[in-house]
């Protein structure tokens, strides 16, 4: 991976023509784009979920999930996760 | 997959693009749901993956029927739907079409040649929910594009481009591939960069219905492949973050046969412009097809029961050397319809596989390619444009 994209105040969005649903025949949440989806873990759609809903920095949505999931020390899980799916090109930064 | 409108249809896998389509591990679901809504087209490419024959179907489903098809593949798990053609765009129902398809969940993409659209058009169907719009080239220059497309559609389809790109689509070209534009291949990809195109398909032209009819005068040289793929690494590279550039190999050229539609029943489901149900876009032409039709039966019926998409499921219906190849579970042993339309039996090992016995057929259809290619320009078959005149030509009715 190279530098990192994302930091405490930039603000992740879904890149273009990308979208979150919940599929029932698949048992979990995707992401859909054109020609193709991605099926998605808990974890990854607890915080897609999130960057779906609303526009916030990186910094409130870690936040957001701390009062989620009890306090859970989960930064760096999210960083990582965010570079990754900006790898992908699931999401971009503002 | 695969790739799109009256030029060729995609299928998963076909592309980088749909490799999160590939649920191998998912009980089999029509996930791809491809709806060719019409067979008349403005243009006529000389690859079209229409059948010959299509001239011949007059009767397209109604707006309810199509509607009842998206609804029963939405509950079976689909989630692409492909809207396609023809050139869909003929459809007077097109809006309420993606609109109700939007509204099931669906994630809608419209595979156009862009003629018949305007930039109003495009905002329509943004507004009704349409996800992607791809819009087609044959070429990146005027003249070519348009001696291909047997029409005059360039400037045209760049002013559609723009409007896509204008309306907040992500902005999907598809260049189809062969021997008359595959040279331009850097024109090509600069064209999509000034368009800002968000995703390119360089998809080659696959050898079925007008495509294989006209296979000898399409078919690129080895040296003309060879140019094209450092390009389009070259630019791949270039691009990355930017613009993603997909670059399909030619099965041809290859010592392995593609998965076709990711296996037989898979994930991928056809329906026709008269209803006709379909594993793949040109499993019509095989030997020994019940072609059920959504006008009879369900897509549930359909996709679970009937022999069509049962036949070539699973490994049970393999000869030598598939059987015991320790490949089969990666591409399925190719493609059943290259299969039938080079050996005669859609159950045969895909030639293209040079453990095939009947491997050689694709080497002598390289070579006649070649032939045909070295001979004077005047002496060179002309290609046969895919058009009703010509469809009932050579269909004989």
């Amino acid at each position: 991976m190279t530098e990192s994209v994302f930091s405490a105040d930039s603000v992740p969005m879904l890149a273009l023509g990308y979208r979150f649903q919940w599929e029932p025949a698949q048992d979990c949440f995707v992401l859909l784009y054109p020609e193709g989806m991605v099926k998605l873990n808990p974890a990854a759609a607890e915080i897609l979920k999130r960057i779906e809903q609303k526009k916030q920095t990186v910094a409130e949505l870690i936040a957001e999930l701390k009062v989620a999931f009890d306090g859970a020390d989960l930064d760096d899980d999210v960083y990582q996760f965010l570079e990754e799916a900006h790898d992908n090109s699931w999401i971009r930064a503002e | 997959m695969t790739t799109a409108g009256s030029e060729q249809n995609k299928a998963p896998g076909s592309t980088g693009g749909a490799s999160g389509m590939n649920v191998r591990d998912a009980i089999r679901q029509p996930l791809w749901l491809l709806a060719e809504l019409t067979y008349a087209c403005p243009l006529q490419c000389p690859y079209c993956s229409n059948p010959m024959d299509f001239a011949n179907v007059k009767k397209e489903l109604t707006t309810e029927q199509w509607l009842t098809v998206f609804r029963q593949a939405r509950e079976m798990g689909a989630t692409q739907l492909g809207l396609s053609g023809g050139e869909p765009l003929t459809r007077p129902d097109l809006v309420e079409l993606i609109t109700e398809a939007r509204k099931m969940g669906f994630y809608t993409n419209l595979i156009t040649s862009g003629v018949g659209m305007d930039a109003a058009k495009v905002a329509e169907l943004k507004e009704a929910g349409l996800d992607h719009i791809q819009v087609s080239f044959q070429a990146s220059s005027e003249d070519l594009n348009n001696l291909i497309a047997g029409t005059d559609a360039f400037k045209h389809k760049i002013e559609m481009a723009k409007a896509v790109k204008a309306n907040g689509y992500p902005m999907v070209l598809c260049f189809v591939t062969h021997r008359q534009n595959i040279d331009k291949i850097d024109e090509i990809l600069d064209l999509a960069i000034s368009l800002e195109a968000d995703y390119v398909e360089l998809a080659t032209t696959q050898y079925y219905g007008w495509a294989m009819h006209n296979r000898d005068q399409l078919l690129p040289m080895k040296d003309q492949l060879e140019r094209a793929e450092a390009i389009a690494h070259r630019y791949q590279d270039e691009q990355h973050g930017n613009m993603k550039i997909y670059y399909v190999v030619p099965d041809y050229y290859e010592e392995r046969p593609k998965a076709c539609m990711n296996g037989w029943g898979n994930v991928f489901l056809t329906i026709t412009p008269d209803g006709t149900a379909l594993p793949c876009h040109a499993a019509r032409e095989l030997p020994g097809m019940t072609l059920p039709n959504v006008k009879d039966s369900t897509i549930h019926e359909i996709w679970s029961d009937s022999n069509d998409f049962n036949r070539f499921r699973g490994f049970d219906w393999m000869k030598e050397p598939c059987r015991s190849c320790d490949e089969k579970e990666k591409d399925f042993g190719g493609c059943r319809c290259q299969a039938y339309m080079l050996t005669g039996d859609p159950a045969n090992t895909d030639p293209v596989c040079s453990k095939s016995p009947d491997h050689h057929l694709i080497l002598e259809a390289l070579e006649q390619g070649r032939l045909e290619a070295n001979k004077p320009v005047m002496e060179q078959k002309p290609l046969v444009f895919r058009n009703p005149k010509n469809s009932k030509k050579i269909s004989g009715f």
